[in-house]
């Protein structure tokens, strides 16, 4: 297809819009699926999502078996959906300064450690 | 009524391509995630001290707001300068994005009470 079509032009539109109606409500449905008192759904999802990021873009870096559209739906739509930055800060701000401080520690480590869990094992994978 | 996992769905799209259109795309900057990830924040702690009933927080908080930032790329790009050995860099990125985050959520909680009392 001609890239000036105008479907063309809204496609990446689309596949996003696909990608955030998954990724927003598999969050939703993560968090309700978990116990309350701390805010583990989002903790959970935020590791989860930084993993399977992680998996995603270092595959393209190294091998590129996926299309630019596969990574727009599941990257920039569904995962970075499914993974929120506004619901823990203001989580973390309706915690008593201990627990701000925990949740604030988990999240941010086990969304690195993801990330770099995720980058060993797609190395690993490489042929 | 329709479902509280459709209606974030809904707010989940509208968040998703509000991110990719301001331009906060993954690894090309860390100031545009930041960005949006602040701005979010700000946004939610606007949207939650302020009564709007629960279809539309399911739309705007849970489903806009929570697509619209993001802590997967954060985390990613973090990663990305600190393994590419931009280390105070990827620092100041973690660092500086959970404080303005944090600032985002009280002034906009702030502006959301003085909303309230005046309505």
């Amino acid at each position: 297809m001609n890239e000036d079509h105008p479907i063309a032009r809204v496609e990446p539109l689309l596949l996003i819009a696909i990608g955030g109606f998954v990724g927003a409500t598999l969050r939703y449905a993560v968090s309700a699926a978990l116990p309350g008192g701390f805010p583990w759904g989002t903790l959970a999802v935020n590791a989860l999502g930084s993993f399977a990021l992680g998996l995603l873009l270092y595959e393209a870096r190294l091998t590129d078996l996926l299309s630019a559209e596969t990574r727009l739906t599941l990257g920039t739509g569904l995962l970075s959906s499914f993974t929120t930055y506004s619901t823990f800060a203001v989580e973390t701000t309706a915690l008593d300064p201990a627990m701000a401080l925990v949740n604030v520690g988990a999240n941010y480590a086990l969304g690195f450690l993801a990330v770099i869990a995720a980058r060993a094992v797609t190395r690993g994978s490489l042929p | 009524m329709t479902s509280p996992a459709v209606l974030v769905g809904v707010g989940g799209v509208l968040g998703a391509i509000a991110r990719h259109l301001v331009g906060a795309r993954i690894e090309t900057d860390t100031a545009d995630t930041c960005a949006v990830n602040v701005l979010g924040s700000a946004a939610l702690g606007l949207l939650v001290t302020v009564p709007i009933g629960s279809g539309l927080t399911s739309v705007f908080a849970t489903g806009f707001c929570g697509a619209f930032t993001t802590f997967s790329s954060f985390a990613f790009e973090t990663i990305r300068l600190y393994e590419t050995g931009r280390r105070r860099r990827a620092i100041a990125n973690a660092v500086g994005t959970l404080s303005a985050a944090l600032v985002g959520v009280a002034l906009g909680a702030g502006v959301g009470h003085a909303l309230g009392a005046v309505l």
